[in-house]
């Protein structure tokens, strides 16, 4: 299921599974609809071209790494999309 | 995807014949701003980490797909080690 969530860092890593070789690692603060912080920071691979501060809805378990098929990235969370806008019925 | 400190090793001489050669590492969970978290998790290097360096740790199916992890007994390998992770402010 995917959630939003925030690109609050980066992570640099040279020495990496070749796998991981050319893929971005952002930090992704997770957030509620109503845009509240929730859960634990995690590190994400992006897929869509994300940047510092922007709001994206990320995946998470092994479909995380379907965006890359027919590459196998070792990754369990994903930033699928950057969001325009949300909208929230109360 | 988790940054965790390599903060110990194991040695298993009877295990899973998949997992021969294959060095186990005693990682502890640190969340982005370098806090420790609680909880430890022994994980499958493939990036030849060492003792105390921040690492990324991969888990569930997709620790699979890491390179040298295919169809191995394993949910949790070191597949990055950190070099910087940069947080934006506020």
């Amino acid at each position: 299921m995917p959630q939003l969530g925030k690109v609050v860092g980066r992570v640099w890593a040279t020495m990496k599974n070749p796998s991981l070789e050319g893929q971005r690692l952002l930090i992704v603060q997770p957030l509620t609809a109503e845009l509240k912080e929730t859960g634990k920071q995690l590190i994400c691979v992006d897929s869509v071209g994300a940047g510092a501060g922007e709001l994206i809805y990320w995946c998470r378990g092994k479909e995380a790494s379907f965006p890359f098929l027919p590459a196998e990235v070792p990754t369990e969370a994903t930033i699928v999309g950057i969001v325009d806008e949300v909208r929230v019925k109360r | 995807m988790i940054l965790a400190r390599v903060v110990g090793n194991i040695v298993a001489t009877r295990k899973d014949p998949r997992l021969e050669g294959y060095k186990l590492l005693i990682v502890k969970p640190v969340a982005p701003d370098g806090k420790e978290e609680s909880g430890y998790v022994v994980a499958v290097d493939t990036v030849q980490a060492g003792s105390s360096e921040l690492v990324i740790v991969v888990s569930g199916s997709s620790a699979r797909m890491a390179e040298g992890c295919k169809d191995k007994p394993v949910d949790a390998s070191i597949v990055g080690i950190v070099d910087t992770v940069s947080l934006d402010k506020k």
